[in-house]
């Protein structure tokens, strides 16, 4: 596997090159996306259309960086391609746009969204009798939107044991941290009460991970990662002011020299 | 007299037959559209997701996304209002094959008044890239629209209504995308219309025949893509167009003839639809007289307006 270091060393180079982004949710995800194509998903990468593949739906499309710079890693598409992220013509859309890019399951950026689709997915896979499973991974201020728990409820409803949630609990959106905007806990009971299993976890161990993705249920499961937004650079870390504002020269130096 | 829901029913289960790709997802409303029929058929491959238009349009998508051919459908304000981001962002954006269908279209939810009235339906699907928009004028046209969709590749927005109305096409009449029927052909002026007001726009041909005035009717069917051949032809033949829609004159169909008039072929074009407004409880026929939606009134422009000319 490679190290969480590379991955966020692309997604800060990315987004300064870029001048615009969103690297507080993208340095949140490294760790979960690295769990997911490495250790996790039944992939392969030379067969990106292959139909029993395990499908994973960024519903929190504005972590496409950390997501663009996994795939490129695992060999989707050459890694210099990650210096044209939000370019005119580059494939590396501001959002994920499934046709521009190989790799990509599915299109997102629109909050909300990610689950349902992710949901339909899976009882087509299902139909279809194939064991491909589909892996869903949430923002936590993404939760303040209705149409996820309207899914929250079908999935359960529906017995769809074929899909996984993770929900990258950052603690803070756009505006504020979440607590302080519209507050979402408490988050265990709620999802429980939908009727899911939930699983905690250090969203930046990957061995705390690896256990959260083994729970055993009947119900389908919901990992509530436990993530820093901007993780890695002091400066960025728990700042909403970093939800989606590229670094200069000067702070991707000082940056890069703080990653481990 | 039948009403095009029962078309589309119809055409979900020979669609159905023909093609397993074939799926259908319900917002709570199956045993009013109709789709109970579907599920008694095909039980596997029925989905009722309560009412949650936006989850239904969201499961579309990724049915869609693992090979099949869903058809959703739920009352038209809450299929094309209720989940117009998820058709948008996710069914048109990725150019899925989902089939939306819009049950009660127009002024066919009479009763159930302004809430329940889909009078934007068509405006707010057509505005959305990769969308193909049918809107059939009877059940066995409904019935193809259903069957045609399997053929065409993205979203498809099939919009039909709960009335009766009367049957203008025999049951193997084929509807393809971008091509409207002519019905009638006189060449003092045109209507085209849609839906429900295709008969109506018979009726107010035959009004004005008797006054030894002679307009065209055509069906357009396919308001997305447009049937500019159709349009040509007839702004090549008469003077005057006018467009019948139940639907708000703006963004519908009058919209659409206007916008592609307007560039290629100028001609006076005269609407005829909701004007800006709400409907209101009352039978179709009344709502859709207090609207203006009628062969008088219909009849009464194209008159007046070759009057004044």
């Amino acid at each position: 596997m490679i190290s969480s270091r590379v991955i966020r060393e692309d997604i800060l180079r990315m987004i300064h090159s870029a001048g615009s982004g969103h690297p507080g949710g993208s340095l949140s995800l490294v760790e979960i996306l690295l769990h997911l194509y490495w250790k996790e998903m039944r992939i392969d990468p030379e067969r990106p259309q292959w139909e029993d593949r395990d499908r994973l739906v960024l519903s929190k499309g504005h972590g496409a960086p950390a997501l663009y710079s996994i795939l490129s890693r695992r060999g989707y598409f050459p890694i210099e391609k990650l210096d044209t992220l939000r370019k005119f013509g580059s494939g590396l859309e501001g959002h994920p746009h499934m046709q521009s890019l190989p790799g990509l399951d599915c299109s997102t950026g629109s909050l909300g969204q990610g689950l349902g689709i992710a949901a339909g997915l899976a009882l087509g896979l299902s139909i279809r009798k194939s064991s491909a499973r589909v892996f869903c991974i949430l923002g936590d201020g993404e939760l303040q939107e209705g149409s996820i728990w309207e899914s929250a409820m079908s999935i359960p409803a529906l017995k769809q044991m074929n899909i996984t949630v993770i929900v990258d609990r950052n603690h803070v959106q756009l505006d504020d941290a979440v607590d302080k905007v519209i507050p979402i806990e408490p988050l265990t009971y709620k999802w429980r009460a939908f009727g899911w299993a939930v699983a905690i976890c250090n969203g930046h161990d990957s061995d705390d991970i690896e256990k959260a993705f083994s729970t055993k249920s009947d119900k389908p499961l919901v990992i509530i990662a436990e993530t820093v937004k901007g993780k890695g650079v002091s400066f960025m870390e728990n700042q909403a002011l970093w939800h989606g504002k590229a670094p200069d020269e000067d702070q991707l130096q000082k940056a890069l020299e703080e990653l481990e | 007299m039948r009403a095009t829901r029962e078309g589309y029913v119809e055409g979900l289960l020979d669609a159905g037959e023909k093609d397993e790709r074939v799926v259908v997802v319900d917002g709570d409303v199956s045993r009013s559209t109709g789709t109970t029929a579907f599920k008694k058929r095909f039980p596997d491959r029925f989905f009722n997701l309560g009412i949650a238009e936006q989850n239904m349009a969201e499961y579309s998508a990724g049915l869609a996304l693992a090979g099949f051919m869903p058809f959703y459908s739920t009352y038209a304000v809450f299929a094309a209002g209720r989940a117009w981001d998820q058709i948008r962002t996710s069914i048109c954006n990725m150019n899925l094959d989902v089939r939306i269908g819009g049950a009660h279209g127009g002024t066919s939810a009479g009763p159930d008044g302004a809430t329940h009235q889909a009078l934007e339906d068509i405006a707010i699907t057509r505005v959305i890239p990769n969308m193909t928009v049918l809107v059939p004028a009877d059940a066995n046209q409904t019935r193809q629209a259903v069957l045609s969709s399997l053929d065409i590749d993205g979203p498809v927005y099939i919009r039909y209504g709960r009335n009766p109305v009367a049957e203008l096409y025999d049951r193997d009449e084929t509807v393809v995308p971008g091509r409207g029927r002519l019905l009638r052909e006189g060449r003092h002026a045109s209507i085209i219309a849609v839906g429900a007001m295709v008969a109506i726009s018979i009726e107010a041909a035959k009004m004005l025949s008797r006054k030894g005035i002679e307009v065209s009717v055509a069906d357009m069917v396919s308001i997305k893509p447009l049937d500019v051949k159709l349009i040509n032809y007839l702004s090549d033949i008469t003077e005057l167009v006018v467009t019948a829609e139940d639907h708000q004159i703006a963004g519908g169909l009058f919209g659409a003839v206007s916008e592609y008039m307007s560039e290629n072929c100028p001609r006076k074009i005269i609407p005829v639809g909701v004007n800006n407004r709400f409907g209101c409880s009352g039978s179709p026929e009344e709502v859709m007289a207090h609207c203006g939606l009628t062969a008088a009134i219909i009849a009464g422009k194209v008159e007046k307006t070759l009057k004044n000319r």
